[in-house]
């Protein structure tokens, strides 16, 4: 965290002043009568660490490969350092990309995989190959520069493709699912080996990725896309504590959800009928909204209380425990409502002494006014 | 045990059937006797003869270079056709393309004999190019039924092989035409050899289209072949047949090890 100017830091798309770094405005990308990408506007700024986040076919790598000049938009300009690049071909874009399969030269060693873009640039090779040995030296594979990739394991070959896409000092870093290949516990090294590689070259990245763990992990600012369309920009707090839909809800980590009508409110506390709670829920009341109108409240599993006696508490709902997962960190609890419906609820394992609430249990959920996010979409 | 033996029994009688004719041609093809069915024991003096026999020689002179020239431009002609049909993406009538690239695999050869003489008559007297048939005219035609076999085995190469590692250079700065002799070619370049020994085979083995479009002097080794067969088998032709059978082999075993041989990522 050396450079104080870091994105990361800084937080430039706060600042309403600030210009961006790459202007993404109403691309649209259609194959045939498929649009993968619909109508998409989006600004990124210089040294970001930006996740476009989505489920598959969402048209997240789309985007990512229009940025990197593989597709051409049928609508829409990208402006990448203030310079409009449609008619920029991919060999000339400011740009590199990691692809997801890592794509390297199976017929060339390590040391030229990574060569490659600066001979091409005409780089002379004496100083190609120093480059070539500094970068190595980044991603920890000094000493694997003779080697071809199918001599290297996954996690080598990864940071491979990195080093390779690293090299010309691109303006733009374009990561396309880049720990994808990769068992859990070498991912979430990687991500931080990432964050620290991404933070010491100053380079913007753009990261696509459908594992919402590592979009949270990884970056500055997410942007959620379903149906081609970005449903959701944010950092990552505010996507998880304040999504703007039910898809995003849903889709970044577990939630419950209560479908229910906007009934009067007294001030500081919104009353929701909900037939799926079978009692009235309490909020903090939320802006724009009338009487009648249907909302869903989402609750995160780890914002319920299991109690034994009954609680004071604005919320309070009564069911039976049907089953317990011990997960080490956490325990999850699926407890069925009297009505039917059954909550999820993540327990943190702080406290020895007390005795863990078992199957069968009937218990007391209860949480705060604050817990639960009404959304109207 | 039963079902253990049935499979090497059928195999072993599958294999007998495919080449006790070609072990016993090389068995005769050492025989001392002038009469091909009497043995009279061993001998390599038919090897000797044919060495000394200069109609033979021209004509396996001639075969050869037909066969690396045509296999040459087959390999070259039939790269770019995969290359098309592969590469470029949704070009319309891609199928019909495809289909037409193939069709001379299935083709009887009698007719692409017949209808490349016809084309050849026809040229020759409408611009007087090809002038006469010879060496030039079987070149032509080897190639063109050639390169259709080195566009199927170069096309299924091209289809195994991801496209982001083309799109990678392209990425790091390599216009197309360096991608494809910096990525593609020597990617590709097993099926490439493959394609090349393959048509230079299929070249050297050819006696119909060979017959229907060659002219007088050009005579290629199965023309020679077939004509001395006719006035009876001497142990010399079965000592040009092992020899063929021997450069055929090797030729099929080299090209079926680099299609084997796969690039590992």
């Amino acid at each position: 965290m050396a450079e104080p100017s870091l994105a990361a830091d800084a937080k430039p798309w706060r600042d309403a002043a600030a210009k961006p770094f790459i202007r993404i405005k109403n691309i649209t990308k259609k194959f045939g009568d498929f649009t993968a990408v619909d109508d998409v506007s989006l600004d990124i700024y210089k040294g970001e660490l930006f996740c476009l986040l989505g489920g598959s076919g969402c048209g997240k790598s789309t985007l990512l490969r229009m940025l990197a000049g593989f597709e051409t938009p049928t609508s829409g300009t990208i402006e990448i350092d203030g310079q409009d690049v449609a008619s920029v071909a991919a060999f000339n874009r400011p740009t590199n990309m990691m692809f997801q399969s890592y794509a390297l030269f199976p017929h060339m060693s390590v040391e030229k995989n990574v060569a490659y873009g600066l001979l091409r640039e005409g780089v002379p090779k004496p100083e190609a190959m120093v480059r070539v040995a500094d970068m190595l030296r980044l991603v920890k594979l000094d000493g694997f520069a003779k080697r071809k990739p199918h001599q290297l394991s996954g996690g080598q070959q990864q940071r491979v493709a990195l080093a390779r896409s690293l090299i010309k000092q691109p303006k733009l870093l374009l990561l396309d699912e880049p720990l994808g290949a990769l068992d859990k516990k070498l991912r979430e090294e990687t991500q931080f080996e990432l964050i620290r590689i991404q933070e010491t070259l100053g380079v913007t990245f753009i990261v696509v990725t459908h594992d919402q763990e590592e979009a949270m992990t990884l970056s500055t600012r997410i942007g959620v896309m379903n149906d081609g369309k970005i449903v959701q920009v944010g950092e990552p707090p505010q996507i998880y504590e304040d999504p703007c839909s039910k898809y995003v809800a849903d889709f970044i980590g577990s939630v419950n959800m209560f479908e229910g009508i906007v009934d009067a409110g007294v001030p500081d506390t919104l009353r929701i009928k909900s037939l799926e709670a079978g009692t009235e829920l309490l909020v903090e009341p939320p802006q724009g909204l009338k009487i009648g109108q249907p909302v869903s409240v989402a609750i995160r599993p780890e914002r319920i209380m299991l109690t034994r006696e009954k609680p004071e508490s604005p919320n309070v709902v009564y069911g039976e425990v049907e089953e317990v997962a011990y997960l080490g960190n956490v325990s999850t609890y699926r407890v069925k409502l009297e009505n039917g419906k059954t909550l999820k609820v993540t327990k943190s394992n702080r406290l020895h002494d007390e005795e863990p609430i078992m199957w069968d249990e009937k218990v007391y959920l209860s949480w705060s006014k604050a817990a639960g996010i009404v959304l109207t979409e | 045990m039963k079902r253990g033996l049935f499979l090497p029994v059928v195999s072993i009688f599958g294999f007998l059937f495919l080449y006790v004719p070609i072990v016993s041609l090389v068995i005769f093809s050492f025989n001392k006797s002038k009469l091909v069915t009497v043995w009279g024991g061993w001998s390599t003096k038919w090897y000797g003869e044919l060495l000394n026999d200069p109609q033979i020689l021209g004509a396996a002179w001639i075969s050869l270079k037909i066969g690396v020239v045509s296999a040459t431009l087959a390999t070259v002609l039939g790269t770019i056709a995969a290359m098309v049909l592969t590469r470029f993406g949704r070009v319309r009538g891609r199928g019909l393309l495809t289909g037409m690239v193939t069709a001379p695999l299935v083709m009887p050869e009698v007719i692409t004999g017949l209808s490349l003489l016809l084309l050849f008559v026809a040229m020759e007297a409408s611009f007087g190019w090809p002038a006469g048939r010879g060496m030039l005219t079987i070149i032509i035609a080897h190639t063109t039924f050639c390169m259709a076999y080195v566009a199927v085995v170069v096309q299924s190469r091209l289809t195994d092989m991801d496209d982001a590692i083309e799109e990678a250079a392209a990425d790091l700065g390599a216009r197309p035409v360096r991608v494809f002799f910096d990525i593609t070619l020597p990617m590709i370049a097993p099926a490439l050899i493959s394609g090349w020994l393959l048509s230079f085979t299929l070249s050297l083995d050819d006696l119909v289209i060979a017959s229907f479009v060659s002219g007088p002097g050009a005579s290629t080794l199965p023309m020679v072949i077939f004509s001395k067969v006719r006035l009876g088998v001497t142990p010399e032709i079965n000592a040009l047949a092992t020899l063929i059978v021997v450069v055929v082999a090797v030729g099929i075993s080299i090209s079926w090890f680099f299609m084997r041989k796969r690039v590992k990522t």
